[in-house]
């Protein structure tokens, strides 16, 4: 069964986040771009199938020049193939162009699942794959944590607040997948090597229809770095812990009124 | 403005708290317009009206054994129904597991955008101006969707009120709805009784590696007993196996923000910080002075949390 995995390039989450010179955007000065955690998950998990199941994993991104290297770090890691839309320079992209874009190049292709990470490190939006989906007219199970995939069916389940929805769903669909579901692995020095010699396949979103610059569903207005918070009270509680203890409960009914 | 829709969120009948604070900021936002909510699930229609109290002067529900559980593409469903029915200038849903997944798939269903997990939010003329983090909440971004129609809105629990303003409310029953679902919830497995979700407490004592080992966790539920609180974990120790990823907060787990977060030998990895950061009021006890979480603490102890703890816990008792 072929495996679409849709990845993005992020700022490492270690990152230091200061606002670019227009107000909107960061400053991109000094960061380092990595493929965005939760992808890690939705790359292994569909490496785990092909190899099972066979098939060939096909990595997709929209993105600026730079976004190239997380599709190398993926073809390292096993990937079979790569598409690279290269365009959305803004960091802070806007999800549903995304969604659209990736749906153009995606309508034609041949694939079982679309496996996408949960949540970008950046927008934080966690929509690109739920309006993916309605895009393409797929069933999806968001935020997966385990995953059976069996013939023309699958079983997943997620975590909730209060417990776990146990899901089955026809293939072909579309999972956003999240820490839990499995170990990601590494770029082997092998890998690394083998990915240089394969093809990034490399397209302009006018080739698919697509207008950059109409119909933003957002509008971004301005950046800002959160409050500074003040200085916190500190307790010593190496010489009479019991005591700061028993202040530190005091201060939190009477003064913070938090218990 | 055209109204407000607000998605509610129900289990087993019951409506959920954050759906609840959702529908009284809608009510605040309206002053006095238009507000209704969209309802789904089984046997609900009598809780419906209830909605009333807290601002929705329409219910448009949907009661049927196909919606008993959650589905997205069933409940899409429901809410495109309602909108086309009351042609609201914005849909607003609470940013829960649920919400965060029904409404891209809801927007993308009508060609709009989301503001998700929205912190703040204010309207100009028709249109909501929100702040959300970003760079899990490393920084935060003032958008607006002008001009989409309607403009879809989540927002991050607990950080609105819940508020009752005393109205009544019409239910109307929603019907011609079409259902096809294919990914089913075949079965919601429910945690442990008595375990209480990080997600939604309101206080949370959380463990981090100066626990030393799995054993050390009874001695951070007798703190969380004590309080009512949820059990947390920074990943280190989810990583080693000593608790379950469910409790997990931070970039890779959940974002929390309770009233009072209480972090127990974590040292505040931005990884961490990143889960937690917008809780109300931060506690920390570590014994190192220098551990970056007292950085965001507003309260912390400098000492060895064997030595704090259980004298913490007598004093919580003796309240
Ligand atoms: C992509 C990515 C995603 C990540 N996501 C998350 C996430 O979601 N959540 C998360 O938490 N982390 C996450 N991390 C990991 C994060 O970077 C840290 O490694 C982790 O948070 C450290 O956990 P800790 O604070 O428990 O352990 P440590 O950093 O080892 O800190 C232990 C602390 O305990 C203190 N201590 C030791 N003994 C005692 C004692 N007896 N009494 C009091 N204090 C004591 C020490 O002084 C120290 O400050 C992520 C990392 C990456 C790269
Ligand atoms: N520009 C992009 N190109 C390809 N996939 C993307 C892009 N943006 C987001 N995604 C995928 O959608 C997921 C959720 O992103 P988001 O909705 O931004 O939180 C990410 O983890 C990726 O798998």
């Amino acid at each position: 069964m072929n495996c679409i995995v849709c990845v993005t390039s992020v700022p490492d989450t270690a990152s230091v986040i200061k606002i670019g010179a227009d107000g909107n955007q960061i400053d991109e000065g000094g960061i380092k771009w990595i493929l965005s955690p939760h992808d890690e998950y939705a790359l292994e998990e569909a490496l785990k199938i092909t190899e099972a199941q066979g098939g060939e994993v096909t990595v997709v991104t929209y993105g600026p020049a730079r976004a190239e290297a997380v599709l190398r770090d993926c073809l390292a890691r096993g990937a079979h193939q790569a598409v690279h839309v290269i365009g959305g320079e803004e960091t802070l992209g806007d999800s549903f162009k995304i969604a659209q874009t990736l749906a153009a190049i995606l309508k034609d292709r041949e694939y079982g699942l679309i496996l996408v990470g949960v949540q970008s490190v950046g927008t934080d939006n966690s929509q690109v794959g739920q309006m993916l989906a309605e895009l393409l007219d797929l069933p999806h199970v968001a935020g997966i944590t385990s995953l059976e995939v069996g013939e023309g069916t699958l079983n997943a389940s997620r975590e909730v607040e209060g417990g776990k929805e146990i899901y089955e769903s026809p293939l072909p669909a579309l999972l956003t997948c999240q820490k839990g579901l499995n170990e990601p692995r590494y770029a082997a020095l092998k890998g690394i090597m083998a990915a240089k010699r394969k093809p990034v396949e490399k397209i302009e979103p006018s080739d698919i229809g697509i207008d950059e610059g109409a119909g933003a569903a957002y509008r971004l207005r301005s950046l800002s770095l959160p409050p500074e918070k003040g200085e916190g009270t500190l307790l010593q509680g190496e010489d009479d812990p019991a005591g700061a203890a028993g202040n530190l409960v005091k201060l939190l009914r009477e003064e913070a009124k938090a218990i | 403005m055209a109204g407000i829709l607000v998605f509610v969120e129900q289990r087993g009948g019951e409506i959920r708290k954050a759906s609840l604070q959702a529908l009284s900021e809608a009510h605040r936002l309206a002053a006095g317009g238009p507000v209704a909510a969209v309802f789904a699930g089984e046997g609900i229609t009598q809780v419906a009206a209830s909605l009333g109290a807290y601002g929705a002067q329409k219910v448009f529900c949907a009661d049927d054994g196909n919606l008993k559980l959650y589905s997205a593409e069933g409940y899409a469903a429901v809410v495109a129904k309602a909108v086309e029915d009351f042609g609201p200038s914005a849909v607003f849903f609470s940013a829960t597991m649920i919400g965060r997944d029904l409404a891209p798939r809801l927007a993308a269903k009508l060609g709009v955008g989301v503001l998700a997990d929205v912190v703040g939010i204010e309207l100009e003329g028709d249109v909501f101006v929100a702040k959300r983090p970003v760079y899990s909440g490393k920084a935060f971004v003032t958008v607006d969707a002008a001009g989409s129609i309607p403009q879809v809105i989540s927002l991050r629990p607990n950080v609105f009120a819940a508020e009752e303003s005393g109205g009544s409310a019409e239910v109307v029953a929603l019907d011609g709805l079409s259902l096809s679902i294919r990914a089913m919830v075949k079965e919601f497995a429910a945690a442990d009784a008595g375990e209480l979700d990080v997600a939604e407490a309101d206080t949370i004592v959380a463990a981090g590696r100066g626990i030393k080992g799995p054993e050390n966790i009874a001695l951070i539920k007798e703190l969380a007993e004590a309080l009512g609180a949820a059990v947390g974990a920074s990943r280190a120790i989810v990583d080693a196996g000593w608790i379950g990823h469910a409790n997990q907060v931070g970039q890779t787990g959940k974002v929390v923000s309770p009233s009072l977060y209480i972090a127990c030998g974590i040292s505040g990895a931005i990884q961490h910080l990143a889960g937690m950061s917008s809780s109300k009021v931060i506690v920390a006890i570590n014994k190192d002075a220098d551990a970056p979480i007292f950085k965001v603490a507003d309260y912390g102890i400098v000492g060895d949390l064997f030595d704090v703890i259980p004298p913490m816990v007598e004093a919580i008792k003796a309240l």
